[in-house]
Order: C-alpha cells, then sequence, then structure tokens
C-alpha cells in the first residue's frame, strides 16, 4: 500500500513538470492540501493534492462512486472535510466561522447533477433570488439582467415557465443561467452533459469555453464525458476508486500521452488499449 | 462405447451421459433447455460423476440440442464450479457458440474478495446501544434545529431574515382557507358526538339543557385545539415533510446553501409563521363549528330552543376557556410545523427516505400535541384557571 501511495505521489511530481503552466495565469485560485473525505467511518478518498488556477477549466475525472461529487460537494462548501484543507487563495474554506463561509460561498456558481431549480419559482424567479437578495438593483434592472442569463443559455422567452414545465436539457441550461447571476470567480459543474444528447453536451461545452474567455472565471467541472474532457480541460484530477486517492493530475490531453498508469490510460482510451 | 443411460421417455431425457474412455465423460444434451422446461438438476450429473473412476475430462455433445437460454446457462456454471472442485477439465467447445461467448463473459470479471456483503450478526446489547445512541443523537439533533429556528426568527425581529412575503402568503393560503372545509367537517362531527354522549347522561336527570356547557367548554378548552393539531399534523405537517424531503432529494436545498441563502430562514421560518398565526385562527373557526355541532343535536333531538341554546352557551362559556384553547393550538400549530421541517430537512436523498420523513413528521407532530396538551392541562390545573 504505502509503495502504492509513494507512486502515485511520485508519477503527480512528474506530471506537474511536463505540464507547464501558463506564467500570467499561474496564480492558484483553489489549493487543496491532505484532503480526506469520508462518510463516517467509511474513507472514500484521502490524501488529495492539487492546485487548481485561475482561468482554468479544471476536470474532477474518475470511474462511477470513486467520490467525484463528494469533492466537489467539499470544494463549495457543503461537506466538511475528514482531514485536511481547501484553501482559496490564502484563506481556508473549513476553517472560517460559519457566517464567513456562507457569504464566501456567493463568490460561487454552482450547476449540479440534477439542475436543483427551486421548484416552486418560475426560472426567472429562481434566477433573480439572488440578485434580489445581494444587489440594490430595482426590479426592472434585474428582470433584464435575468432575460440576458436566459439569452445567454438559449432560453430567451422562458422567464415564466416553472421548472417542471420545460425539458431536462433546458433545466440544465437554465442552472447554468442561475449560476451564472451573481457572476461569480469561479464556477462549478456537476456532470453538466449527463443526460444530455451529443449535440447539446457539445454547445454546453462551447458555452463553458465562452464564459471563461469572456469572463475570465476558473471553472471547475465533474464529468466522465471524454469528449467534453479533451475539448475543454486545461487541467485535472483522476480519482481511483480501488486505491482511494488520485492517481494523475496534468492536462487530459497530455495525460492521454504520457500517462503509463494502466487505470488512467484505459479511462481515457475507453478501455480500448487494455 | 459404453451407454449408461437409462431408458426413459424422450421428452425428460434431456440429459444422458456416455464414457467414451476411462477418464472421458461425455454429456448428452437434447431437447429443449430453457428454463420453462423441467429441467434436470446437476445433482444427476455428480451422481454419474462419483458413479465409477472419476473422469478427468468431460466433453459436450449437443447435435440433438433444442432451445437453449439461462437454463442451460446456469447448469453449465454449476457444472464448471464443481468441476474445478473436483479438478476435472471441462471442454466447452461442443457446446452452441452463443453459450460459449456468454460463459467466458461471465467468468471475464471474476468476483473481487471483499465485494460481497459480509453478513454480520449484531447482538442484541450492540442494537439496543446503537438505538440509544441513534435517539440521544436525534435529540441534539432537534435541539440544535430549535437553536437555529431561534436565531433565524431574532434575525426576522430585526429585519435580516431572508424569505419571500409571497411565500409566506401561499404557505398561509394553503394550511389555512384551505383546511376549512376539512375542519369544518371534523368539529361539528366531534360536536355531534359531544353532545350524543353526555346527553345519555344528562336526560337521566332532565338536564338536557347542559348539552350546551359539555359541548360549548369541551370544544373551546381542548377538543378544537386538539382535532384541529390533529387535522393539520397530517395535513400539513405531512406536506412540509414531503416538499422540503423532496427539495433535499433534488439538490434544492444545496442551491440555496451555496448561494448563501439559508434554508431554515428560507423555507421553515416562513411555514413556522403561517402556522402558528393560522392554527388559532382555525381553532377558533373550530369552536364555532363543534357548538354548531352541539346546536344540531339539542336542538333537532331533544327539543332544546335555539334561543335556550344559545343563551346556555353563552353563560358557559368564560373568555379563559377560549384563551386556553387558542393559547394551545399556537403551541401545536408552532410543534407541528418544526416536526414537519425537521423530519423534511433531515430527509436522506432518496424516495423512499421522503416517505419516511412523511411518516416521522406526522407521528412526531401527533405525540408532541398529545404531550403538550398534557402539560398544559396540568399547568392550567396547578395555576387553578
Amino acid at each position: 500500500m504505502k509503495s502504492k501511495t509513494s507512486k502515485s505521489q511520485e508519477y503527480i511530481d512528474i506530471e506537474l513538470d511536463t505540464c507547464p503552466l501558463d506564467p500570467c495565469v499561474s496564480e492558484p485560485n483553489i489549493i487543496v492540501r491532505d484532503l480526506t473525505m469520508a462518510y463516517g467511518t467509511n474513507v472514500i478518498q484521502r490524501d488529495l493534492n492539487f492546485n487548481v488556477n485561475r482561468g482554468d477549466i479544471f476536470i474532477i475525472m474518475g470511474g462511477s462512486g470513486c467520490g467525484k461529487s463528494t469533492l466537489l460537494r467539499h470544494l463549495v462548501g457543503l461537506q466538511s472535510p475528514a482531514k485536511g484543507r481547501v484553501l482559496y487563495g490564502d484563506v481556508s474554506l473549513w476553517d472560517m466561522n460559519p457566517d464567513e463561509r456562507e457569504g464566501f460561498m456567493r463568490r460561487f456558481g454552482i450547476l449540479y447533477q440534477s439542475g436543483a431549480l427551486w421548484s416552486s419559482m418560475t426560472l426567472a424567479e429562481n434566477i433573480a433570488l439572488t440578485l434580489e437578495e445581494y444587489t440594490d438593483l430595482s426590479r426592472s434592472e434585474i428582470s433584464e439582467i435575468v432575460s440576458l442569463k436566459l439569452a445567454l443559455v438559449g432560453l430567451a422567452g422562458f422567464e415564466d415557465y416553472y421548472p417542471s414545465e420545460i425539458s431536462g436539457g433546458m433545466k440544465k441550461r437554465a442552472g447554468l443561467a442561475r449560476a451564472m447571476a451573481l457572476d461569480p470567480e469561479i464556477l462549478f459543474f456537476d456532470e453538466p452533459s449527463a443526460g444530455l444528447d451529443p449535440i447539446s453536451a457539445r454547445l454546453l461545452d462551447d458555452l463553458i469555453l465562452e464564459l471563461r474567455d469572456s469572463l475570465g472565471s476558473t471553472i471547475v467541472i465533474v464529468t466522465h464525458e471524454l469528449a467534453s474532457i479533451f475539448a475543454i480541460g486545461s487541467n485535472s484530477v483522476f480519482l481511483d476508486a480501488e486505491s482511494k486517492t488520485m492517481i494523475a493530475t496534468g492536462n487530459p490531453k497530455m495525460l492521454l500521452e504520457e500517462c503509463t498508469n494502466p487505470t488512467v490510460h484505459a479511462f481515457l482510451t475507453r478501455g480500448r488499449n487494455r | 462405447m459404453i451407454d449408461n443411460s437409462s431408458k426413459h421417455d424422450h421428452e425428460q431425457n434431456r440429459l444422458k451421459f456416455s464414457r467414451s474412455a476411462e477418464e472421458l465423460l461425455v454429456i448428452h444434451l437434447t431437447g429443449n433447455w430453457t428454463i420453462n422446461d423441467n429441467l434436470p438438476t446437476i445433482s444427476d450429473v455428480q451422481k454419474e460423476i462419483n458413479n465409477g473412476a472419476q473422469p478427468k475430462n468431460i466433453t459436450f455433445d449437443t447435435k440433438r440440442l433444442g432451445k437453449w437460454d439461462s437454463g442451460l446457462l446456469t447448469f453449465l456454471v454449476k457444472l464448471n464450479r464443481i468441476c474445478s472442485q473436483k479438478r476435472i477439465h471441462v471442454h466447452e467447445d461442443g457446446l452452441p457458440e452463443g453459450a460459449q461467448r456468454l460463459l467466458r463473459l461471465a467468468s471475464a470479471v471474476p468476483e473481487h474478495k471483499g465485494d460481497r456483503k459480509e453478513k454480520t450478526h449484531i447482538p442484541f446489547l450492540a442494537k439496543t446501544g446503537g438505538v440509544a445512541i441513534a435517539s440521544w443523537q436525534s435529540i441534539l439533533e432537534t435541539i440544535d434545529f430549535i437553536g437555529q429556528i431561534s436565531v433565524a426568527f431574532i434575525k426576522m425581529l430585526t429585519g435580516k431574515a431572508r424569505f419571500r412575503g409571497s411565500d409566506l402568503l401561499l404557505i398561509i393560503q394553503e394550511c389555512g382557507a384551505n383546511a376549512l372545509p376539512i375542519v369544518s367537517l371534523i368539529s361539528i362531527l366531534v360536536g355531534m358526538i359531544l353532545a350524543f354522549v353526555g346527553s345519555i347522561q344528562l336526560k337521566m336527570f332532565g338536564a338536557q339543557i347542559y348539552i350546551a356547557d359539555l359541548v360549548g367548554i369541551a370544544m373551546t378548552r381542548a377538543m378544537a385545539a386538539v382535532m384541529t393539531g390533529i387535522i393539520m399534523a397530517g395535513r400539513t405537517g405531512a406536506s412540509f415533510a414531503a416538499r422540503i424531503g423532496t427539495m433535499q432529494v433534488n439538490e434544492e436545498i444545496d442551491a440555496l446553501k451555496t448561494s448563501g441563502i439559508s434554508p431554515i430562514e428560507f423555507l421553515v421560518l416562513p411555514r413556522i409563521i403561517a402556522l402558528s398565526i393560522m392554527m388559532p385562527l382555525l381553532t377558533l373557526y373550530s369552536d364555532l363549528m363543534g357548538i354548531m355541532g352541539g346546536v344540531i343535536v339539542g336542538v333537532m333531538g331533544f327539543d332544546i330552543s335555539l334561543a335556550e341554546y344559545f343563551g346556555e352557551t353563552k353563560s358557559a362559556l368564560t373568555l379563559t376557556n377560549i384563551w386556553i384553547g387558542l393559547a394551545s393550538a399556537f403551541v401545536f400549530g408552532i410543534l407541528v410545523a418544526i416536526s414537519g421541517c425537521l423530519r423534511g430537512i433531515q430527509c436522506g436523498r432518496s424516495a423512499s427516505a421522503v416517505g419516511d420523513a412523511t411518516t416521522s413528521a406526522v407521528v412526531t407532530g401527533i405525540v408532541s400535541i398529545v404531550v403538550a396538551t398534557a402539560v398544559i392541562t396540568f399547568v392550567c390545573n396547578v395555576l387553578g384557571i
């Protein structure tokens, strides 16, 4: 076991060396140190160490059930770590008091797996809620912003629909519009393309790239959609369910070419070269 | 070739054996081998293997095999297991190609050690201890929840709590106005039942007029509040738990938290406020309906005139009785709302968890109403009111 850990550690170092980051965007935005995640005594992942740099599209990948979504919950402040730290710049998310953390979480925009739109509100109300809470904008200004965000995700004119009245793909896009309501610094996506047809998934990828380029947001995506991983990922971490820790990190395309770990290689090639 | 098979009816005879050499056993599979056919069991093969010298190789003859499905496959898997124990080599090439492939597929990913769930026996004492710890945990959670609500309430008083006024009005409509029909029905019936039961005793003394006193005092002081409380626990408490529980399942609660909006302020507070306002009002309405029930029985069944009945009720009722009823209703409203919201927030992430949350909300609601009634009655008794 010990040798396995040191091997993976060594691998991480190599990867970080071989993937030099653009110096102008290399300021780390999210720093994860020695993070161990557990439900009670059941450890999901241990000793996670990685950085997410400003402007990155950072992919959290790995097989089903390896703890990708759980890692996301730790990053956004929904679940506290069993051990280790999550730092944003130099502030530690889990060392803040709950009120401070609540305020800090406003800097995140999150798209949940199911969309998680508030079912008792219309799409416009869903997007407007945080704007009403945290800005001094007038009602008409808010409704203009709402229309703009809906138009950005291709849902112009759907203001007065309830979440139950629209399709799954539309819910995802509306969820994205809501996540972008406050122009967050960091956007988190939990399996954005799950349940979408290939064309919608591709459009969503384009939208994510567009957001990064135009808003300069840092984007963290949990996914196992290979097409998306290669199309938009600039950095990544690979979680392994078997060894319960990360076994690779770096640019996904480079991992495909250079990574020698059989699990990672099998994952990135859909198991073809196994 | 020595044919060892017995001469049975052809339809039944799907399994035959022959030994072409001392160490080779040929298994002849004939006819249909589907799960709906009455298939031979593996023990037939076992008998054959143990019968005489143990073969080293097994091959199959499937020239006369008809239709086959999982029935054949499970038979072959069992055969493989037995043969690997006895170190007999099974040659699968005689089998239909599809069956060979499926067998290969089934053995492609062998079972990992430790993957299967271990069947553990938990001793009685450990179970009892576990339940005790869980109960204590649940009490702590409840206290924590009430604490959070208190903080949110104070925030609301200072104007800092965040919830939407339109939500509050909607909940008030749902738990107030929409509950009027069922409250009317139950209250009138309870009033009538009280009147009937009382009248049997009172008639013996010719004191039927006191039906008015009985119904009036019983309804206003306790029955209206308790009955309305139980209706609300079953109707509104359950709805709160299911609503919030489903939001938990859909990650809507997480979305609120990450938007920096406290679910306690946004979801729980308006529900508690709505129910604590509506419960006294509904109880007042229930008082009236209960007395109406008494009137129906008194006037129609016992020849008391309407004027007499109202006169008697008026003289019997004191404001104290009504206030005690309304105060209890206020308390019940808070209890039902808290138990509904608490179970909703504690809900797990599955459909069955929402069901459990709803059940538990109603049970907690009703139990806390009954306990609160006992406490209020006791306190009133001590205070002499």
